[in-house]
């Protein structure tokens, strides 16, 4: 829709053309959240895209994904064999509630800073352990894990000022076997709950709790928990008050889904790895 | 900035803020649709550098350098206002061939998408299709036009063209993007109105400082409840205005909803209009808001409409409770002596959500003064006539003086049987003597038009052991928010055919509406009907199960046939007879094609039900439906229909259009459809209650046959025959003494007239077979089969479409759909991402089917089909969720997050 109090768009070059922030400054990757709500209290748009970040770099050290990097570029991206979770990237983007055609406007920065429950992107990005890589107003950088990072529905740690540059996820993580689970009250919906569980070949269990909680939660066991175990971790961490509660999924089938798709991710890495999935 | 739009390079220079969407419009490029302007619902979408995006959240610098294309420019360069193509896109082609549109106004973004979709997207288009919703169709010919597995519309052809698939006569404009709809016009020097909207559920103002907003530059006035006109009237539309309170003024200093208009600006911009709103200085006194339908009748809830506040109007409410505004109370026989012969009691308590019409065209219109100094208004409604008599009476105008007409209309479903917009643009233009427009945004048609109402139903019934109903008795209690729009016509239509439906001695009904401090509700697509009907018919199920009895059986049992009298909750005479019957057979239909096909085994673990409904209604409204139309044989030998109807995808243009050409014996093709202008004819009281055939629809029957003979009369004149021995064939008049053009007969013309008496009855049976996941809750339609009694079917491939929409509608308001109130009456449903209609990925293919009835009253045989197939759906899929899960469900909509509650509770109870 039309923002019409925007005054300004500035389209910085590089980082010294970034301005100098007022209130009112909004940072604009996709657009595709931006320009779906009225946004009244803005008057000035810094593009990033005029930036031009190149989308994502992949090095032995893993996978760096700019925040500008569209949905639909990280989908088609080829991941190197041996990173087992690479099965984890498509049903993350196709957990996103927008259309493929959003996919081809949306970010994983914008994702990750709308901090919205059901983010998919901040889901795949916990579940990798993504540091998120912060330029700071003062020309610094700083760099915050993407757990921390998202605070709630809809609040993330930038300072006014702060741009997010990019997610990081090490290449020990990517090489984890994963499981996914998801559900949603209607077939395509906003998702409800959103887990996924990681196995490392040391046999490290961990289990990515997002959409079904406020802010994305991340439980660790050296090994695999039995369900009793892995149950009263969840219950530990999980107090009521953090099941979420609006139009796309009541607290108490939220938490009911959260624990059986637990149980079902637990019972499915228990298995071992298929011959070569791992190296 | 330049740009490459359809071919051709555009120099232009966006603001700062604007969307491509608004962009392009400005451009001309009216194909460019705005549905929510949110990224939702798809129906903007273009083509950028050959991508397809949502040009609603695409900022518009950013086509800079680039090439866009819109559904204009689909099957090659074009300028805006060329005609269709000479040659579609093979997209749009399969499109026109599948009919895979219905008020045509999501088309365009359909159409975009599916033209880019890959073979592997077209697999799984319940996937490709999620950003794209249409309200009207149910997806099926859509997913048919897609797949190229459609059988194709019937062009040309001779014979009588009742009876066949004839297409749409806008077809070509609709998948070209070139049919207009409401806003579809140049913006000129036409200036935008912006409302400010209550915040408070209750309030008075006590002042509106507009000392800033008149300061903000382009605004041109703010107008304040000190300039509206004092009289009150009602947003319902009826034939009679006084059968809805009038209880409403365009502004009003007391707020009984948040949401309601507070004032508005109308300014050389939307910028300005909105900047002036933001500067409004309003001092509120805020009020305790009545928010619960069932404290309204409790003698101390906060007054909706207090009397003190018009101290000397005769306001209504005038019933013995403030908070009452309308009851129903009638019985035949005696429901206690009933009850104690029945060998099974069933008492339950159903209740029906706030639903949203969600038509993909919003609420909006254009007013100016005419040059002859008419009030004009172009607007989105189903009602043109009553709109114009309503702004007449509201502005102390002679009819005459006003003048109301519709383009396209982008889907109505009830909602649009309303006077949400007219009155404040009207105001407007009497005020500034400018044109003036106002185009509610999405937001907007969520907190500020209407909505179904919600109903708490009290449902009891009584039966002997062979299935015998002993007595029938119901409880209503519907909430009409803040506004009495509908709520009488709803209660009474609510608590009406759902117990004439079956023959039992002993009935009882029991039925309020009552205000509160909420959004207002309206008419809706079952007027009322859907949600008793869930009520009765999920009480039936439990009382066949109880008694062991087949669900048909017990229908086929105690259901009415000819021969019965109709007897809903009184034995006052009325005018509904059979004019036809056909629900025996969609009963036998319904129940053969699903054991026929019952549809695929469900997943592990998931459980497998089925469940069916039946409902019954009048084929027209009661208390007078007025229809005039007019046919002209034109000098050029074709044809014009004069009818007062709009096309809001409805489908009566290709109706009326099929009727007019039987009774004059040509092809389809030589008949032009002229709707929807008070000017046209001289009344129409309006396209609702799916009037737009059985009514209008006669209408044009009798002035095309009287048109038939007049047009023999003069060829016989011409060739010196009898009248009896003149045919007409093609473009001539064949008499004795050879052809005479239709051409040298014409100018010619004849009037007709329907007045909506007597009615018929129309049925519809549905039955679904289910699989629900009892961990999730999920639901998964295995089956979904539904027949309808609509008479003599004109066009059966459109009465299949209005079927499937109906179906796809209720399917959302049974699973889907809620509009949310919060506690402080706030709406907390304001987008599609937040009020999901259905996708494509949440209707399955429903087989329709017709009984072969021919109906005595209707036009041809024909009955009404538009509003009746929502009103069994809800109750059979409950009734097939307890098949399947043993948990009876008692209020839509049926989320997985309470079903798996009610199987988690029933299981417990089990153990």
């Amino acid at each position: 829709m039309d923002l019409n109090t925007i005054e300004t768009v500035l389209r910085p070059r590089s980082r010294i053309e970034l301005p100098a922030w007022q209130d009112g400054d909004a940072c604009l990757g996709g657009g595709t959240w931006l320009f779906s709500e009225p946004q009244v209290g803005m008057r000035r748009l810094i593009d990033l895209a005029s930036l031009g970040w190149p989308p994502h770099t992949i090095d032995a050290g893993g996978l760096t994904l700019a925040a500008t990097c569209t949905i639909a570029q990280l989908d088609r991206l080829e991941l190197p064999p041996g990173w087992n979770a690479a099965p984890l990237v498509g049903p993350c983007c196709r957990a996103l509630l927008g259309s493929f055609k959003i996919w081809n406007v949306a970010t994983v920065g914008g994702n990750v800073c709308l901090a919205l429950p059901a983010g998919p992107m901040i889901a795949l990005a916990t579940a990798l352990d993504a540091t998120c890589t912060i330029w700071s107003a003062d020309g610094t950088e700083r760099h915050v894990p993407v757990i921390d990072f998202v605070l709630g529905p809809q609040r993330n740690a930038l300072r006014p000022g702060e741009v997010l540059r990019s997610l990081s996820m090490p290449a020990a993580a990517l090489a984890r076997r994963t499981a996914f689970r998801r559900v949603s009250l209607s077939p395509n919906g906003r998702s409800g709950a959103l887990l996924i569980g990681t196995r490392a070949a040391d046999g490290a269990f961990a289990l990515t709790v997002t959409a079904s909680v406020t802010r994305p939660l991340r439980l660790t066991f050296d090994g695999l928990p039995g369900p009793d175990a892995l149950t009263r971790a969840l219950d530990a961490a999980i107090p009521d008050a953090l099941y979420y509660d609006d139009v796309h999924g009541r607290p108490d089938w939220r938490r009911h889904m959260t624990r059986h798709f637990a149980e079902e991710i637990r019972a499915s890495l228990d298995a071992a790895p298929s011959p070569g999935a791992a190296s | 900035m330049n740009v490459m739009i359809n071919g051709a390079m555009h120099e232009g220079s966006p603001r700062a803020g604007q969307c491509l969407r608004t962009y392009l419009r400005e451009a001309g490029w009216f194909g460019v649709k705005k549905g929510c302007d949110a990224g939702d619902c798809g129906a903007c979408t273009i083509h950028l550098d050959g991508e397809p995006v949502h040009s609603c959240l695409v900022p518009a610098f950013r086509a800079e350098g680039r090439s866009v294309t819109t559904i204009e420019g689909l099957a090659g360069p074009c300028h805006p206002d060329d005609p269709e193509p000479a040659e579609f896109h093979p997209t749009q082609q399969a499109f026109l061939d599948a009919q895979g549109f219905q008020c045509g106004f999501c088309t365009p973004g359909m159409i975009m998408t599916a033209a880019r979709l890959d073979q592997g997207q077209k697999q799984d288009l319940g996937t490709a299709l999620k950003g794209n919703l249409c309200r009207c169709t149910g997806y099926r010919a859509i997913r048919e036009a897609i797949a190229g597995s459609a059988r194709s519309v019937e062009r040309g052809g001779c014979g009588d063209p009742v009876g066949r698939n004839c297409p749409a006569p806008a077809a070509p404009l609709v998948v070209s993007g070139r049919a207009r709809f409401t806003l579809d016009a140049p913006l000129g020097d036409t200036l935008h109105l912006k409302v400010l909207r209550s915040p408070h559920a209750h309030a008075r103002i006590v002042a509106i400082d507009a000392a800033a907003a008149r300061a903000v530059p382009g605004v041109v006035a703010v107008l304040t409840h000190a300039d509206a006109p004092p009289r009150r009237f009602s947003t319902g539309r009826h034939e009679d205005p006084r059968d809805d309170a009038s209880d409403t003024r365009v502004l009003d200093p007391i707020l009984r909803f948040v949401g309601q208009r507070v004032a508005a600006v109308v300014a050389e911009s939307e910028a300005a209009a909105e900047a002036g709103c933001r500067a409004l200085q309003v001092t509120y006194e805020v009020r305790p808001a009545l928010l619960d339908p069932d404290r309204a009748l409790e003698p101390d809830a906060p007054r909706v409409h207090d009397p003190r506040d018009g101290p000397g109007d005769d306001a209504p409410p005038l019933g013995r409770h403030p908070n009452l505004a309308g009851e129903v109370h009638g019985a035949v026989g005696d429901v206690e002596v009933g009850l104690a012969e029945a060998d099974f009691v069933y008492a339950g308590t159903f209740r029906s959500q706030r639903v949203q019409h969600a038509a993909m065209e919003t609420h909006g219109c254009i007013g100016w003064r005419a040059e002859d100094g008419r009030l004009t208004l172009r607007t989105s409604t189903q009602v043109p006539f009553l709109t114009r008599d309503a702004l007449a009476d509201l502005f102390g105008l002679e009819k005459d003086a006003v003048r109301v007409v519709c383009a396209r209309v982008g889907g109505g479903f009830g909602g649009k049987q309303e006077m949400l917009t007219e009155d404040l643009v009207a105001l407007a233009v009497l005020h500034t003597g400018r044109p003036v427009r106002w185009e509610l945004t999405r937001r907007e048609q969520f907190v500020g038009t209407t909505t179904r109402h919600p109903m708490r139903v009290d449902v009891k019934v009584g039966a002997r052991r062979d299935g015998t109903l002993t007595a029938l008795s119901l409880d209503v209690l519907s909430d009409t928010g803040a506004y009495g729009n509908h709520a009488g016509g709803v209660i009474h239509h609510a608590c009406n055919e759902v117990l004439a439906a079956y023959v039992c001695p002993n009935k009882r009904v029991d039925g309020r509406a009552v205000y509160t401090h909420t959004l207002p509700a309206g008419a809706f697509r079952g007027y009322g009907l859907s949600q008793t009907i869930f009520a009765l018919e999920s009480a039936l199920d439990e009382v066949a199960r109880g008694l062991g009895l087949d669900p048909f059986a017990l229908r086929r049992h105690n259901a009415v046939k000819p021969g019965d009298a109709l007897v809903s909750n009184s034995l006052e005479p009325h005018d509904v007879v059979f004019g036809s019957y056909g629900l025996d057979q969609c009963l036998t239909l319904v129940e053969e094609a699903l054991q026929a096909d019952p549809g695929p085994e469900p997943e592990a673990g998931w459980r497998c039900g089925t469940g069916m409904a039946m409902a019954m209604i009048d084929t027209i409204p009661p208390r007078g439906h007025h229809a005039d139309a007019r046919v002209g044989l034109d000098a050029d030998g074709h044809f014009t229909v004069r009818v007062g109807t709009a096309e809001f995808g409805n489908g009566t243009s290709t109706v009326h259009r099929q009727i007019a050409a039987s009774a004059l014996g040509v092809t389809p093709e030589r008949v032009r459809i002229a709707g929807a202008d008070t000017d046209g004819v001289g009344h129409d009281t309006g396209a609702y209650g799916s009037t737009g055939t059985v009514v209008a629809g006669l209408a044009t029957l009798r002035a095309a046959e009287a048109l038939a003979v007049r047009i023999r009369t003069r060829a016989a004149e011409i060739a010196g025959a009898s009248p009896d021995s003149c045919r007409v064939a093609g473009d001539v008049v064949e008499t004795p003494a050879g052809p005479v053009t239709l051409a040298a007969i014409g100018p010619l013309d004849a009037a007709g007239r329907a007045d909506g008496s007597p009615r018929s009855v129309a049925f519809n049976v549905h039955a679904f077979r289910v699989a629900v996941d009892p961990v999730s809750g999920l639901v998964r339609i295995l089956r979904s089969v539904h027949a309808a009694d609509a008479g003599r079917v004109i066009n059966p491939m459109q009465c299949r479409g209005q079927v499937e929409g109906g179906v796809a509608q209720a399917i959302g308001a049974a699973l889907y759909e809620e509009v949310r109130v919060g506690a402080d009456g706030s709406l907390i449903t304001q987008t599609f991402r937040d009020y999901h209609i259905p996708a494509c990925a949440d209707v399955p293919d429903t087989e329709v089917l017709f009984a072969d009835t021919y109906d005595s009253i209707g036009p041809l045989g024909a009955k009404s089909m538009s509003e009746s197939p929502f009103n069994p759906v809800a109750a059979a899929l409950g009734n097939a969720i307890r098949d399947a899960t043993g948990a009876r469900l008692t209020a839509t909509p049926f989320a997985p997050d309470r079903i798996y509650r009610a199987v988690a509770a029933g299981r417990t109870g089990l153990s």
